[in-house]
């Protein structure tokens, strides 16, 4: 971070230089031109070295903040994500959750809509899910419920993003802010049947529901809870790049994400196609949703999204918007969010340490796309001669 | 049974964490910079002021220095919102990554930084709460006005409240001043309107954006400085600020970008906030959280007003969001 800033001032005053020497006629400092294509090769190696040097920050903020050993620190980290089987296969489970969203909120950003909703359309799929297990558990048979549970879930997470979608597209509404707003209505929701359902009464907790029936429990294939989530996962994430890459919808998409005024030119329905693919992004947030009910937690509570809403977002962004670059990118969270708990409870730290090291990661990856994207030049002094960085 | 004069005092004392977070949000937001990262913002502000109060609280026994009770912690909170600033200024506007990206990697970041600090400060006092009271600073920071108990109703409405309200209302205004009536307000706007035009004019663009962002952030931090304090009685307990600055956010369109509008609103919103307890519900708890809805549907209700009646100085910033590249206009 103390890098980041001196680094910062240097740039103002760079842009102070600019002012002084244009006075005397000479070529400024720092000349910043755009990068027309970089090889994808080196663009890798470019976020890599970028999250190198942010695991090194990382590792001095832990030594100045704890006063720990950082290489012991990053092998408890390891262990947390890989330690056992069971570890491994809470870090798959971790990782579909977030790729899951990560996918739902894709063809969105795509289209320049900024669904910062998905925490919301999470918990309602969710509730919707907990609703039929609470109220039709032992009324329906189970094939039906199995049913019932998914549609009503996807559903509710497709009506809780297509209402801002619908502003959107009719009165050119702020999604960004409407968006995020609905995941507090979600919230208090989910807080209010919490009450309205909890066992037992004045415990403010849900619990495991239909414990002794297991009514409405996706069962565990072959002895392994995780793998049917999994499997559902992989099935969306290669559903999704045929869908963006293949098919009519995701060429609107991209068009309607490019420039509404080309899009309206060339006959495409701008408004059908923000409702439209806005259903689609609430819709897979809800079934992330019913994936956390009813294949891993069984139960409810407010923080059930625990920011993968968020966290969506990131790894969505990083991977720019490529299907089969997410999984990496999901992947990368996931292991910094396991391997932060596992530290957290190895070194008695606050388990919010992992956010400060998630944070840092994320800072550098973000800024390494300058360098990816654009071509710095420096001046020589005297000489014409250009080096790049 | 429904108190008046107590609502009013607390939905005040509600009011202004929000305000301070809408002011510098709109600072930043009429540059041309959507900063999600203000939640962040405003715990570390409020963190960052903990530490130092906690500091010196420990330094000295007894009696504080009330001139030093005050201002460690102030200037405390101003640098650690400044860095946050300066993070978020050369990652968007020097390295022009995606705004919305940086923001929300920012609130990530601040929470966890003031949910760690705050808990490691809780782990070294050892106490068996998960809380830090810093009452002695609080105490400082707090202090009413003198004549407030003498007045009945009218001075509990009024002069009830520690300075930082006071602060936080005058800030509001003097901002609301300068953006509309000064050169340096109108070089912002004009740049957050249309930054080609202003470079084009001789404006520096990234001197003015940097500066609207940093200034924005600290004032934001304010904020978190104000809740700690005051509010909690110097009490800091890990995600007690909640999501107010996501309300702040809001807070900015419902307010149409007009920091002196803010100030009635965010009172406005500081009592929806906490209606739920002043509502009579016959101890029926699961209501109570209905009631919890209200600043946010009441804000959704606002953003599709505005979006419908599409007046023109109604309307945000145009370049909103959007990185400026001198080399592509």
């Amino acid at each position: 971070m103390n890098e980041k800033e001196s680094k910062s001032n240097e740039m103002t005053s760079v842009s102070e230089n600019k002012n002084k020497t244009n006075h005397e006629n000479r070529e400024p400092l720092l000349h910043i031109t755009r990068r027309s294509e970089m090889e994808w090769k080196k663009a890798w190696l470019i976020r890599l070295a970028a999250i190198l040097a942010s695991l090194i920050v990382c590792a001095i903020a832990v030594t100045l903040a704890t006063g720990l050993d950082p290489i012991s620190v990053y092998g408890s980290m390891f262990d947390g994500a890989f330690g056992s089987s069971r570890k491994t296969w809470i870090l798959g489970k971790e990782t579909a959750l977030l790729l899951c969203v990560a996918l739902a909120l894709t063809p969105a950003f795509k289209m320049k809509f900024w669904n910062l909703g998905g925490e919301g359309q999470i918990m309602i799929g969710a509730l919707v899910t907990a609703a039929c297990m609470i109220c039709l558990g032992n009324t329906l048979p189970e094939p039906v419920l199995m049913i019932v549970m998914f549609a009503g879930a996807v559903g509710a997470g497709a009506i809780w993003a297509g209402i801002p979608a619908f502003f959107k597209a009719k009165w050119n509404t702020n999604e960004t802010l409407f968006t995020l707003m609905m995941n507090y209505v979600a919230i208090q929701l989910v807080a209010f049947f919490v009450i309205v359902w909890e066992v037992p009464k004045g415990s403010g907790k849900i619990g495991i529901i239909n414990q002794s029936t297991m009514a409405g429990w996706i069962p565990s294939i072959g002895g392994e809870k995780y793998l049917f989530m999994i499997l559902v996962v992989v099935i969306v994430t290669i559903g999704m790049y045929v869908y963006l890459k293949y098919s009519k919808h995701g060429y609107e998409i991209s068009v309607v994400g490019e420039s509404r005024n080309t899009a309206r030119y060339v006959g495409i329905k701008v408004d059908k196609v923000i409702i439209r693919t806005l259903l689609l992004s609430g819709g897979l947030c809800g079934l992330t949703g019913w994936l956390m009910v009813s294949a891993s937690d069984h139960t409810i509570t407010t923080t059930l999204a625990g920011g993968r809403g968020f966290l969506g977002v990131m790894v969505a962004w990083l991977a720019q918007f490529n299907p089969a670059a997410m999984v990496a990118s999901s992947l990368l969270l996931a292991f910094m969010s396991r391997g932060a708990s596992e530290i957290s409870t190895h070194f008695q730290l606050n388990q919010s340490f992992g956010d400060i090291i998630t944070g840092i990661v994320l800072f550098f990856i973000i800024g390494c796309e300058f360098f990816i994207n654009y071509k710095v030049h420096v001046r020589k002094t005297g000489k014409e001669s250009e080096a790049d960085v | 049974m429904f108190d008046i004069a107590t609502f009013i005092s607390r939905a005040i004392v509600q009011s202004i964490p929000l305000l301070y977070g809408c002011t510098g949000e709109t600072i930043s937001e009429k540059s041309g910079s959507l900063n999600l990262g203000i939640p962040g913002v405003m715990y570390v502000g409020g963190i960052s002021g903990v530490i130092g109060s906690f500091l010196y609280e420990q330094s000295t026994d007894g009696e504080l220095n009330t001139f030093l009770a005050i201002i460690i912690p102030l200037l405390a909170c101003l640098l650690g919102s400044l860095l946050m600033g300066l993070l978020f200024s050369f990652l968007t506007i020097t390295l022009r990554a995606n705004q919305n990206v940086v923001g929300l990697a920012m609130t990530t970041f601040g929470v966890g930084f003031g949910n760690f600090f705050g808990g490691s400060l809780i782990k070294l006092t050892g106490s068996d709460v998960p809380s830090l009271a810093l009452s002695r600073t609080s105490h400082c920071f707090a202090k009413q006005l003198p004549f407030a108990d003498d007045l009945g109703w009218f001075g509990k409405i009024f002069f009830s409240y520690g300075f930082l309200a006071y602060a936080g209302i005058a800030v509001a205004i003097i901002t609301s001043y300068i953006l509309k009536r000064t050169r340096i307000g109108l070089h912002i706007r004009a740049i957050g309107e249309n930054p080609a035009t202003a470079d084009a004019a001789g404006i520096n663009i990234n001197k003015y954006k940097y500066i609207s962002v940093c200034a924005g952030c600290m004032i934001a931090g304010l904020g978190g400085l104000y809740y700690v304090m005051d509010y909690a009685s110097g009490v800091w307990s890990n995600d007690a600020f909640g999501d107010r600055g996501w309300l702040a956010i809001a807070l900015v369109i419902f307010t149409i970008w007009r920091p002196n509008i803010a100030i009635f609103a965010s009172m406005l919103f500081g009592g929806l906030y906490i209606l739920y307890l002043f509502v009579p519900t016959g101890g029926n708890m699961a209501v109570k959280e209905l009631y919890k809805m209200l600043p946010y549907i009441v804000t959704i209700i606002v953003l599709i007003i505005t979006g419908m009646r599409n007046k023109r100085e109604n309307q945000p910033p145009e370049s909103l969001g959007l990185p400026y590249f001198r080399e592509e206009r």
